[in-house]
């Protein structure tokens, strides 16, 4: 009886000291667990009723056979499904070569290049809706649209209907979703940028570099990372933006040039058949998938190292 | 001698100075065409939205013939039947985008700060669960979504809008929040923490005000993301009270002799208020942006 209370004394300091140390850290318990979990507790919330239910009822709409048969036995959508490879491949690809390669531009130490690169930024802030629609309304107008009065102006040639020819009409789109989003990884590759030490570049200046090979041999391994997660990641994006194409070409002509959410859209809307559209959908899984994994994959290498 | 060392002393400053006249010129060059790509289809807008009919395309014009601001001025007044409801439609998109940011600058850093901070599972285990949100491209995920809104009872609802919009911009938040996380030292949680402070001190006085750029480099991401959406909130919404600005831009699309210089007037407009923001945050918005370089 007299032992308890100089035992409990005893213990008290060394209790309190157990979730100070590094243990609270590694091991949460008591109202450190419970908050941590409140705190998770609104996303948790939003994930499982927006994101689990949905993909749940989704896949279980796209889950009959028979409406895969009948996807592929529409020209539309093979036309569709053609589409949307080219339209990644090149949209991605080439705005991220050309993102990379202009960071270095904005690296630049000059006033009217720091003044350039706000306006440069401009295409990502505008809202897509009334960016695309002025692509839309340029490109629609034929023979007068604005890109064909300056081809008139400068060079004295008769610019073509742009809406007029399957691949034209895709190359339209993809101009514009690469003028839309170029600028966002431009952004984030002049961050990748800036975050390589100066002392590098100058140790390879010292070594006689020239430009290319500063790029290749410093630049390029040091981005490297950057740049294989950013292309995933805008690949997955590209994927699900349909804005590009329902606004600027609107799939014109006769579904030529659309990309499959958007004829996902028309097989909803128009054709009052949502589990085809949901097919359509899932159809690209086999390629999504892949990156997904790919892209957790390199998150948590980079956690790894970081 | 002194001739045959003369010239190549002076050589090398002259390869110098033509190299670097040559790399000025180039990059004025590329100045120029960066520029024009940039700006050609936001010129498009004004020279649109400044004919007093909106139907200068059919005229080989490159400069505003007639530049009037009467596009402007009817939506202010509201005196054109087409336009009627833009002020309306304007409350809508602004209420939308205002808790679309909010709720995913909130539900973000909550959750960042119990895996980032906390250590409630590994970090990595967290981004694959929010990847999770990619795997059905959203633009087909809005088919089963519209029927689970249904199932819910919140179609025709803003709030069925704002929970598809925070639920798609909140895995990119998490991702930029928590590589931002990791510049500042744990060991400030650690002092805090010997210092008595309980978990949502650590939240609100020690997390929230350093990741300060972060968070505004995210909510400007989510109101930019709220914005730029169109169809979730043409599918979810449908009555006239609810109509927001991206629906009724829409509207113009198909019609031929819709009245275009109102609508780029309003396009004008309804760019405004996120390059508003952008450009007031930008300094915020470029670190937060670095850091969420997604370094790796």
């Amino acid at each position: 009886m007299n032992g308890t209370p100089a035992v409990l004394v005893a213990r008290g300091p060394i209790a309190r000291r157990q979730p100070e140390a590094p243990v609270w850290r590694s091991h949460l318990h008591g109202s450190d667990l419970s908050w941590s979990i409140i705190f998770v507790s609104p996303y948790a919330a939003l994930f499982a009723a927006f994101i689990i239910y949905p993909i749940g009822y989704g896949l279980w709409m796209g889950s009959h056979p028979p409406l895969y048969g009948e996807l592929l036995s529409d020209p539309r959508y093979i036309r569709a499904a053609i589409n949307t490879v080219i339209f990644i491949g090149l949209a991605v690809n080439v705005q991220m070569i050309l993102a990379l390669l202009l960071s270095g531009f904005f690296m630049r130490r000059r006033r009217w290049i720091k003044a350039l690169l706000a306006i440069y930024i401009l295409p990502w802030t505008l809202p897509a809706v009334p960016a695309y629609l002025s692509f839309h309304w340029m490109l629609v107008a034929y023979p007068q649209g604005l890109p064909n009065n300056l081809l008139m102006a400068l060079f004295g040639i008769e610019g073509p209907f742009w809406f007029n020819h399957n691949w034209l009409a895709v190359a339209c789109n993809i101009t514009a979703n690469i003028w839309k989003w170029m600028p966002l990884w431009t952004l984030i590759f002049l961050g990748g940028r800036m975050a390589i030490p100066q002392d590098l570049y100058d140790a390879a200046d010292i070594d006689g570099a020239s430009l290319y090979q500063r790029f290749a041999y410093v630049t390029v391994p040091l981005l490297a990372n950057l740049y294989l997660i950013s292309t995933l990641i805008s690949t997955i994006w590209t994927f699900s933006d349909y804005a590009p194409v329902l606004f600027v070409s609107g799939g014109t002509p006769d579904f030529g040039s659309d990309v499959v959410s958007t004829l996902g859209f028309h097989y909803w809307l128009d054709y009052a058949n949502p589990p085809l559209a949901v097919a359509a959908g899932l159809s690209v899984l086999p390629l999504l998938i892949p990156i997904v994994i790919l892209l957790m994959y390199r998150l948590k290498k980079a956690e790894v190292q970081l | 001698m002194i001739r045959a060392l003369f010239p190549a002393r002076l050589r090398r400053p002259v390869r110098y100075r033509l190299r670097r006249i040559l790399t000025e010129a180039t990059s004025a060059l590329l100045g120029a065409v960066i520029l024009a790509w940039s700006l050609v289809p936001v010129y498009n807008m004004f020279l649109v939205a400044l004919d007093p009919t909106g139907h200068n395309e059919f005229t080989w014009e490159i400069w505003p013939s007639d530049p009037t601001l009467a596009a402007f001025v009817a939506l202010w007044t509201g005196e054109v039947e087409d336009v009627r409801d833009i002020w309306l439609q304007f409350g809508n998109s602004i209420y939308i985008g205002f808790f679309v940011m909010m709720l995913t600058v909130l539900a973000g850093s909550l959750a960042s700060f119990a895996i980032g901070r906390m250590r409630l599972v590994k970090e990595w285990k967290l981004t694959s669960i929010t990847l999770l949100t990619y795997v059905i491209p959203s633009s087909t995920l809005i088919i089963p979504f519209h029927r689970v809104m249904h199932i819910y009872g919140l179609l025709d609802n803003p709030w069925a809008v704002i929970a598809a919009e925070v639920t798609f911009a909140t895995p990119y938040a998490i991702l930029v929040l928590l590589y931002y996380a990791k510049l500042i030292p744990i060991e400030l949680d650690d002092a805090a923490r010997i210092d008595g402070a309980s978990v949502i001190q650590l939240y609100l006085r020690i997390y929230l005000p350093l990741m300060a750029p972060a968070l505004a480099a995210v909510g400007t991401y989510a109101l930019l993301f709220a914005w730029n959406d169109y169809f979730y909130q043409y599918m979810l919404l449908s009555s006239e009270k609810n109509t927001t600005v991206a629906m009724g831009l829409e509207q113009f699309f198909d019609d031929d002799d819709a009245p275009w210089n109102y609508m780029m007037a309003i396009a004008i407009l309804y760019s405004l208020p996120p390059i508003a923001i952008f450009y007031a945050l930008r300094r915020y918005m470029a670190s937060g942006l670095i850091a969420g370089g997604i370094k790796g």
